[in-house]
This record gives structure tokens, C-alpha cells and sequence, in this order.
């Protein structure tokens, strides 16, 4: 058995900010991570960022992953990579399977979960075929692996997931025929459409995928329009050329690990279904797990940074390695940075959402 | 081949250690530490196995080691899932047909 | 279908006129100045610090929409490759007596280079017309945002706002 004051699950932006924050407060922090590269989703993130100038705005995510692994590097925190968090007992033991062939118990006095979030996926006849994938899986095999899963691509889903992967798809060598949205606006960043859309892609609101055509591979796409109720109108058909197809409806919280610890949940569609409640400290039910990230209702990854912060900060205090004043002052701060993320026409919504998990949060 | 070799933002490709692996008996070439599912569709392969009932082929869905979709028998042991798992020299790797075989 | 960003993916002239830092037809002949699209309250705000005149403000919300002040803009372009939405380009109406001049953001691979003949398109991805590459800016401190200055006959002014990819 291993035993650390301060256990991570996941290095991607929340669990490394996460991280930082707690190793700089000289807390003994394990960070534990399933794949063999930390950085979780930030290294496809080859955009430049939103946000504030203060807050590494118009800074390239894969340039804001190098930067936090440089820094976890320089405070020498403490990572496993590869290993697995298959389980987690009594509020404070992790079960982590390493390397995939050997168990390790690790006892932790905190617990930070950042997991992420996994793709969802629509089904039509034909989804099932070679070429049909999630658009996060694309923007992976291009943006890392450095691969062209296809050549003709139909992006279903025009959040932004999907107008930047149809951006990145371009930079990468692919031609993007159309991106559908089954309602009848669409639902990204407008400069992200407007990139897309001068790049000659067009934009098929109130549209879905009706089926997809081939035997060992996607060949053919057959799109339909869609009425108000989101019902298909016969005849409105037309069939597209493409040998692929990408997923981009939405992601879903990874919280099993919140589930099997015993985390009270609230379901709120808007940040992406079920979720752990948690408090302004990111705290949820349990007394010594945290949360951050996606796990907590599904943003981007600035955010994702701030609520890292959060965790490590509060986890630092309660650990006794920071005064309560310096954490609420510190803490301020970052809600700030927060709250203005959280405004505007796209960010009041999941706002409003996170507001109603913080009330039910309070202890 | 459907390696991006050059990139706008990406630059151009850095050189890697080539490995050769075999899938399906059938020789490939792949970039040292690469993952399995990358190295197939550098290569054009985008069948990873086949379904155990209706025998249909699937290939890679999410890529980040949730779905299972892309798994495939490696070195003798099924169901590894290819998204997440790195080419090395030498190694096998089979087009499964429903839960695998061991071998 | 009525074009508008929310259904066509592009602005729309009208709903680009009632932007704040969107110029008047007046603004926009008067000579080169820097043309924001940015009419959606996102929170993002570099272009405000990028400005060396001060002449784009957004303000202590950050998702307030920038504002031009057309009288500082001296259309320098360091906006252009600042704005991670790629929605600020440079024209310039009184650039020649028959031709006009668009600087614009582009991160396809392959670069045109000086001297090209390449494709203008408008915010949707037409051709408009033919246009000559005069300049190809891509240093480090763009981050890969290449800045490409093409000039093109004066009769397309509007239209043009970007090039069609090289393939």
C-alpha cells in the first residue's frame, strides 16, 4: 500500500492545475493518470483559446499543456502513468491497476477527482460502420496521432466541438462536405462558424444523419431535414458523398469513480447529465473527495484549469498547509476569473446550472 | 498513407525510429511509440475487428480508451484496446473476430 | 433559408453593421483599417491589449463585444493574429486607383507565396474573384496565424474577406 496526503485521478487540465496549485503549497500529491502521456485532452487542442489576456487567452492549448507539465516537472510532483483508477473504498483508498498487469492499493487523506469526459453517440442505421467516429476521436488521430481518418467528412453537431474539429480536419488535409445540426441554429462560437463557413463548408441546421451507406466502410451519407418536434421530414432526403462521419453531440461526465464512492448527484442536462454535487470549494458529499474538471459538468478546458485550482487550493488548506484566509483570498480570485467565463450569451446558461449544483452543495 | 506530414500549426512531422509490426501476418511499417489504431490508419487499415454475432466490422469510435470499439488481438492476448496501447517492434496483432482467441 | 450567423454559420451585412466595432461604408473607404467580426458575447479579450493605439475596447466585462474607435485605428495589424476567433482583417480601399488591399488571418497548410494568383472568397466560401499575393507574414511571435496581404480589383471591395484554401 502506498500512502500520499493528497491523490489526483487524471492529468489532464483540471488535475494538473490541480496539482500545482496543492504541490506548491508543499502538499505530497500522487498524480495518477490511465494514459501514457499526461495532459488528457489539451495536447489536440492545437486552437488558440478564448478567455481572458490575464488567463492565457490567445494561447494554443497544446502551448498551455506544455507549459503545466513544465511546471508539475519543476515542483517534481509525483506521477503514475498508465495506471489505471479501477475502484476506491472507504472515501480514501484507491484501487489503481499499473501497467495493466499489477494492483496497488494507494491510501489517500484527500482525493481529487478530474476524470474528463467521454463523447456521446447518436445512432443510425449505418453508425456502426468503419468511419463513423466520435469528432474528439478525429481531432486525437490528427491532432496527436498525426493520421487523416478520412478524407470527406460529415460532422454532425455543431457545438463547438464540432465547427473546431471541422476547422482542424481542414488544417490537417481532409474536406469537410457539411456540418448538420439537428436544430435550428447552430450552436458554437460564431467566429468558429465563420471560420468554417469561408472555408466553403455549408452549415445544415434542423438536419440529421438518416443512415450511413457501405459495407466495409462508411461510403455514403443520406441526410434528412428535421421539422420542429426534431421529427424527420419524408422527403427532404438527400444522399452526401463521404467516407467518414463525426460525432460531435455532446459529452458525457466520467463519474464512476463519484458513484462508486457514495457522491450524492444531481442531474443537469445543460453541464452534460449526471454530475456530483459540489460546493464552492469544489467538495462534494463525501468529506474528502473533490472534484474538477469535466467531471463536474461539461466546459472547456479554461474553466476546467480554474476549478483545478480550486481543488488544489482548498485541498491545501484542509490539509493544514494554508491558512483559511490565504485560501479565501486566493480562492476570490479565481471565482472571479470563473464568473466572467461563465457570462455572456453562451457562458449565463451553464452559470445558471452550475449555481443550482453550488446551492445544493452547501453544507 | 494517411500520415499528416506536414501542418499549419503542427509543423512539419519530427522523424521517429521506424518498427515493424505485423497485422495479420502482413508486415507494416510504424513510428516507434505510436499508438496501435494510429499506425493502421497511416497504413490504410480501418477494420479493427469483427463482431461476434453478426460478424460486422468495426473500427475506432473514441480513441481515448473508453468505447472498445478498436480492440484487437495483440500478441496473443484479445481485446486490447488499440487507441491506447504503443507499437512495438516485432509485435502482432490480429483482426479479432468476435471475443477473441488466446494464444 | 435568411443568412445569419446562426443559420449559415457566417454574419450577415446586417447583423455586421450593428456590431459595435463594425465600420460605416464611410469608415470602410477612407483608407486601411482594421475590420472586426466579432458580434456574439463570448468571453474573450486579447484584441484589446493588442492595439498599440488603444483603439479597440472591450472593457471589465470580458465578454463585452470590442469596440472600434476608427479615428486610432491606424490599421497596423496586430489585431489580426491576437484574435483566436480569426475574425479581424485589413482593408484598404484607397490603395490603388483600380485595386484594394486585404490582410487576413490563415492557418492552411500550404502557404501561398508572393506573387501567387489566388482564389478571394466572401464570408461564405464563394469565389468572388482573382487576387495577387504582395505578402506572406508568418514569424514566430503569429504563432502559426499567417498573415497573408493580397490586392484585388476595387469593384469586389466588400465581398472579399479571405482566400480559398490551396489544395
Amino acid at each position: 500500500m502506498i500512502v500520499t496526503e493528497l491523490a489526483i485521478v487524471g492529468a489532464g487540465p483540471a488535475g494538473l492545475s490541480a496539482s500545482i496549485e496543492a504541490r506548491r503549497a508543499r502538499v505530497d500529491v500522487l498524480l495518477i493518470d490511465e494514459n501514457a502521456r499526461p495532459g488528457g485532452q489539451l495536447f489536440k487542442q492545437i486552437h488558440k483559446f478564448f478567455g481572458s489576456r490575464a488567463h492565457k487567452a490567445g494561447i494554443r492549448g497544446i502551448n498551455i499543456g506544455t507549459e503545466l507539465l513544465r511546471e508539475s516537472e519543476e515542483l517534481g510532483i509525483h506521477i503514475w502513468l498508465k495506471g489505471e483508477v479501477c475502484g476506491i473504498e472507504n472515501g480514501h483508498n484507491l484501487w489503481v491497476v499499473r501497467d495493466r498487469n499489477r494492483s496497488e492499493i494507494v491510501k489517500a487523506k484527500k482525493i481529487i477527482l478530474a476524470t474528463g469526459a467521454t463523447e456521446n453517440a447518436v445512432t443510425f442505421p449505418g453508425w456502426d460502420l468503419p468511419g463513423v467516429m466520435g469528432a474528439g476521436a478525429a481531432q486525437t488521430m490528427i491532432n496527436v496521432n498525426r493520421v487523416l481518418p478520412g478524407r470527406k467528412v460529415i460532422m454532425l453537431g455543431s457545438g463547438n466541438v464540432g465547427v473546431i474539429v471541422a476547422y482542424q480536419l481542414m488544417q490537417a488535409g481532409a474536406e469537410v462536405v457539411a456540418v448538420l445540426e439537428a436544430a435550428p441554429v447552430l450552436g458554437g462560437y460564431g467566429v468558429h462558424t465563420a471560420k468554417v463557413s469561408r472555408a466553403g463548408v455549408p452549415f445544415y441546421v434542423s438536419h440529421t444523419i438518416k443512415r450511413a451507406f457501405g459495407t466495409n466502410h462508411v461510403e455514403a451519407v443520406e441526410i434528412v431535414e428535421l421539422d420542429n418536434s426534431f421529427k424527420q421530414i419524408l422527403g427532404t432526403e438527400q444522399i452526401l458523398d463521404a467516407d467518414t462521419v463525426c460525432l460531435a453531440t455532446g459529452l458525457t461526465p466520467l463519474t464512476e469513480l463519484a458513484w462508486l464512492a457514495g457522491c450524492k448527484f444531481n442531474f443537469v442536462p445543460a453541464l452534460g447529465g449526471h454530475l456530483p454535487i459540489h460546493d464552492d470549494k469544489m467538495h462534494t458529499t463525501q468529506p474528502d473527495i473533490f472534484i474538477a474538471g469535466d467531471i463536474s459538468g461539461i466546459e472547456e478546458a479554461s474553466t476546467a484549469m480554474e476549478e483545478g485550482r480550486l481543488a488544489g487550493i482548498n485541498a491545501a488548506q484542509e490539509l493544514g498547509y494554508i491558512s483559511e484566509d490565504e485560501a479565501k483570498i486566493r480562492t476570490d480570485a479565481i471565482w472571479d476569473s470563473l464568473n466572467s467565463l461563465r457570462s455572456g450569451y453562451f457562458g449565463q446558461k451553464r452559470r445558471d446550472s452550475k449555481d443550482l449544483i453550488l446551492q445544493n452543495g452547501k453544507r | 498513407m494517411n500520415r499528416i506530414v506536414n501542418h499549419p500549426i503542427l509543423d512539419e512531422e519530427k522523424p521517429a525510429k521506424e518498427v515493424e509490426i505485423f497485422v495479420d501476418d502482413k508486415p507494416i511499417i510504424a513510428r516507434e511509440g505510436e499508438m496501435i489504431a494510429a499506425a493502421l490508419i497511416a497504413n490504410g487499415i480501418f477494420i479493427n475487428r469483427y463482431t461476434i454475432h453478426k460478424h460486422k466490422p468495426r473500427g475506432i469510435y473514441c480513441a481515448i480508451g473508453r468505447c472498445t470499439d478498436c480492440i484487437m488481438t495483440v500478441d496473443g492476448i484479445p481485446n486490447i484496446r488499440t487507441c491506447v496501447t504503443e507499437v512495438k517492434d516485432g509485435m502482432r496483432i490480429t483482426t479479432q473476430k468476435g471475443t477473441g482467441v488466446w494464444s | 433559408m435568411e443568412h445569419s450567423l446562426k443559420t449559415t454559420g457566417s454574419p450577415s451585412l446586417e447583423e455586421l453593421y450593428k456590431s459595435p466595432a463594425f465600420p460605416t461604408k464611410e469608415q470602410l473607404h477612407k483608407g486601411p483599417i482594421a475590420i472586426i467580426e466579432c458580434i456574439e458575447e463570448i468571453p474573450c479579450n486579447p484584441c484589446e491589449a493588442s492595439c498599440p493605439k488603444g483603439a479597440i475596447t472591450i472593457g471589465e466585462s470580458i465578454t463585452n463585444l470590442p469596440e472600434m474607435d476608427y479615428e486610432k485605428c491606424t490599421a497596423c495589424g496586430m489585431c489580426i493574429t491576437a484574435c483566436p476567433g480569426l475574425a479581424i482583417y485589413i482593408k484598404d480601399y484607397t490603395y490603388g486607383d483600380t485595386k484594394a488591399l486585404l490582410s487576413f488571418p490563415y492557418e492552411y497548410y500550404p502557404l501561398p507565396k508572393a506573387g501567387d494568383i489566388v482564389q478571394a472568397v466572401d464570408r461564405q466560401g464563394n469565389y468572388v474573384c482573382d487576387a495577387e499575393v504582395i505578402k506572406v507574414r508568418n514569424p514566430k511571435s503569429y504563432d502559426h496565424t499567417a498573415v497573408i496581404t493580397i490586392e484585388y480589383p476595387k469593384e469586389y471591395f466588400e465581398e472579399a474577406v479571405n482566400m480559398k484554401r490551396i489544395k
